[in-house]
């Protein structure tokens, strides 16, 4: 964030929306990561040792699993949205 | 009534079906023809989106490339729809909110530059067209399998009903056609598959079969037991890497961001009313592809389970019907190199190159071929395709269910190719036409020109269906590393980066663009001599994956010039603080 151009009244809180916006981003992009690129890809070997029912646990998560908590994350987005964005007062609906 | 009859009934009803919805929504205006107007539901637009996101590839490959690949398959079912993750949370709710027609009408914009607009057209046209190329030969391949037309007949019949609901009905037309489309595609899916995965397991959810213990009394899981064969016919285990970790990581992850970076994905977000719906909606379009994309590992593994079980040690005569049927078109070849009469199934090809029919048959009536034989034991070759095409047959279900199975193939090439001509369209009449070289040109004047750049588009894309150029099979990552590469960071920055400028983005874009499509064409195309294994590649990465790399390039390229040259000016500014908020801040 760069300050050169002035500041109008409202921007402090349309900056903290958009932080408040970002980290959320953040958080779900770090499940996002750990699901498919950690679980899936770059530990799937360790995870293979455990089984989970009939599947092992890593080619679980690379073939099955990730794609349910990718479904999960954007929901939870679209929600904790709605919320920050009624507190904002910045909601559509 | 036959299959063939039925086959009839079920693709015709379907088509019926398309063409009332096309007449019932056509559409009046260039809003109505770019976006629906701004009034599609998010559920609608979920269905609309999966519709157009799956391809003929999605609904007859997918599941064969799984059942033949094991574990290296992930790569295309985390990436396809891991891509939708970051649409959701990173592009589409302020691509929404920016609210205009097409994506380089965003890149336009955003950048102040109509040569980044024109740069943008240029990557879109690119990644457009290759993708609709095989989308027309998909709907030739169904209908010349299951109608037993010449390929010509059914691109050409394909071409007929895309041009009447996409010309007549742009995205209206297209986005509520869809909405039926993913319906007859879904169920023509799951119907086998439940039956499958009962036939093997005793349970009716597939997703839950593929982790359950084969029905034969012996307990063990249908993985455990698929590894195990497979490791006694000299394959490797089906849930073991065979790619190294580097290549699925990149491939990974070039598939992901090249989803979210896909034109024709993008714009069906422009469709929906409000900046909370483009969220909800990218969740329903995952949940929609999701039931599709969980089913295919199960359908895979069950198919490849199958396959072996029906064939392998088999005596040739007494092999099921379904072997004769797709041996006639080729699609299955057995060499009885042993002279037993038996089928022998194992790792490696079984003779070299293609198949090359004698046109004479052998002893058991196996269809000749004239290749030399090579000196593994393994006796006949499949093609993957094949498998869920064949899995009706193979578990023995009524013929109603393979006429399903023809519809939903035709809807899933139809949707995707109908999704990729509009914006193929969008792009020349809104952003070449009206904001580029003709800014006087009317609404009526936008239209037309929208229509019948739509049919100019479906004519070519007709023409590669009928006359694919040699490559284009293999070029499918094209699209995805070349979207991966020069949209999507592009898009990304211009929505978190407000001192990204006009120059840093076009050296990033056409940097990333270069970079990728260099190293797909040396690598992939035969005009120059280049080896493409693993000893020549990149970091070892193929060009499958390569877009990962474009990535990185497309970034370091454009903050470096963006640093060093002139800074975003205040007016672009305020439209990035614009898009960000929803709606404006009560004061």
């Amino acid at each position: 964030m760069s300050n050169e151009h002035k500041t109008k009244p409202g921007d402090e809180t349309a900056a903290v929306y958009w932080r408040e916006n970002v980290k959320l981003v953040c958080g779900l992009l770090t499940i996002w990561f750990a699901v498919s690129f950690g679980a899936g890809i770059l530990f799937v070997e360790a995870l293979n040792n455990i089984q989970l029912g009939g599947f092992k646990l890593g080619f679980w998560f690379a073939q099955q699993g990730s794609i349910f908590v990718f479904v999960a994350l954007i929901f939870v987005y679209a929600a904790r949205m709605r919320v920050i964005e009624k507190r904002f007062g910045v909601s559509e609906e | 009534m036959d299959t063939q009859t039925l086959t009839y009934i079920f693709v015709g009803l379907s088509f019926a079906l398309y063409i009332g919805i096309a007449i019932w929504s056509r559409a009046g205006s260039t809003s109505e023809f770019y976006v629906a107007g701004g009034h599609v539901h998010p559920v609608a637009n979920g269905m609309a989106t999966a519709a157009d996101w799956m391809s003929a590839a999605s609904f007859i490959s997918m599941a064969g490339i799984i059942a033949f690949a094991g574990y290296d398959a992930s790569v295309y079912l985390m990436g396809w729809t891991g891509g939708y993750v970051l649409l959701a949370l990173l592009l589409a709710p302020y691509l929404r909110k920016f609210g205009q027609f097409t994506v380089p009408d965003f890149i336009g914009e955003r950048y102040y530059s109509k040569l980044a607009r024109i740069v943008a057209v240029v990557c879109l046209i690119v990644i457009s067209f290759t993708y609709i190329a095989g989308q027309m030969r998909g709907v030739g391949v169904v209908f010349s399998r299951f109608l037993e037309l010449p390929i010509e007949w059914g691109v050409v019949i394909g071409m007929g009903i895309v041009f009447f609901y996409a010309v007549l009905g742009g995205m209206k037309g297209i986005t509520y056609t869809q909405v039926a489309q993913y319906c007859v595609l879904i169920f023509a899916y799951l119907v086998p598959a439940v039956f499958i995965s009962i036939l093997i397991t005793g349970n009716p959810v597939p997703q839950l079969g593929l982790g359950a213990a084969v029905a034969d009394g012996s307990g063990i899981s249908v993985l455990a037991k698929l590894d195990a064969t497979l490791v006694d016919l000299g394959f490797s285990a089906f849930t073991e890497a065979k790619k190294t970790k580097i290549d699925i990581f990149a491939i990974t992850l070039a598939l992901m961001v090249g989803t979210a970076g896909l034109p024709h994905v993008i714009v069906r977000f422009f469709t929906v009313p409000r900046v909370s719906d483009a969220r909800k909606s990218a969740g329903y379009a995952l949940v929609f592809i999701a039931l599709l994309y969980t089913t295919a590992p199960a359908v895979g593994a069950f198919a490849r389970l199958n396959f072996i079980d029906s064939v392998n040690e088999k005596s040739y005569a007494a092999a099921p019907a379904w072997v004769k049927t797709w041996e006639e078109i080729g699609l299955i070849t057995w060499v009885d190199k042993n002279q037993d009469g038996v089928i022998q199934y194992a790792a490696g090809a079984p003779f070299e190159g293609r198949a090359a029919y004698t046109g004479d048959t052998g002893l058991h009536g196996e269809r000749l071929v004239s290749n030399a034989p090579t000196t593994n034991e393994n006796e006949i070759i499949v093609d993957r395709d094949i498998m869920v095409l064949a899995n009706p047959e193979i578990a023995n279900l009524p013929g109603w269910v393979v006429a399903l199975v023809a519809a939903g193939g035709v809807a899933a090439a139809l949707s995707t190719a109908a999704g990729l001509l509009l914006v193929i369209s969008a792009s020349i009449s809104h952003d070449l036409l009206k904001k580029t070289f003709r800014p006087k040109i009317t609404e009526r004047g936008e239209l037309m020109a929208a229509r019948v750049s739509a049919a100019a588009a479906i004519v070519v894309a007709g023409y590669l269906g009928v006359n694919p150029p040699g490559f284009v099979a293999q070029v499918v990552a094209l699209a995805f590393g070349l979207a991966a590469s020069s949209l999507f960071p592009a898009i990304l920055m211009g929505i978190f980066f407000k001192d990204m400028n006009r120059e840093g983005a076009i050296a990033g874009m056409v940097s990333g663009l270069v970079f990728t499509l260099g190293y797909i064409v040396y690598f992939k195309s035969p005009w120059f001599g280049a080896v493409n294994s693993a000893d020549f590649w990149l970091f070892g990465i193929s060009p499958e994956g390569i877009g990962a790399v474009g990535m990185v390039v497309n970034f370091a390229a454009a903050i470096g010039v963006a640093r060093f040259t002139k800074a975003t000016p205040l007016s672009v500014r305020n439209l990035v603080d614009n898009i960000r908020m929803p709606k404006a801040f009560p004061r």
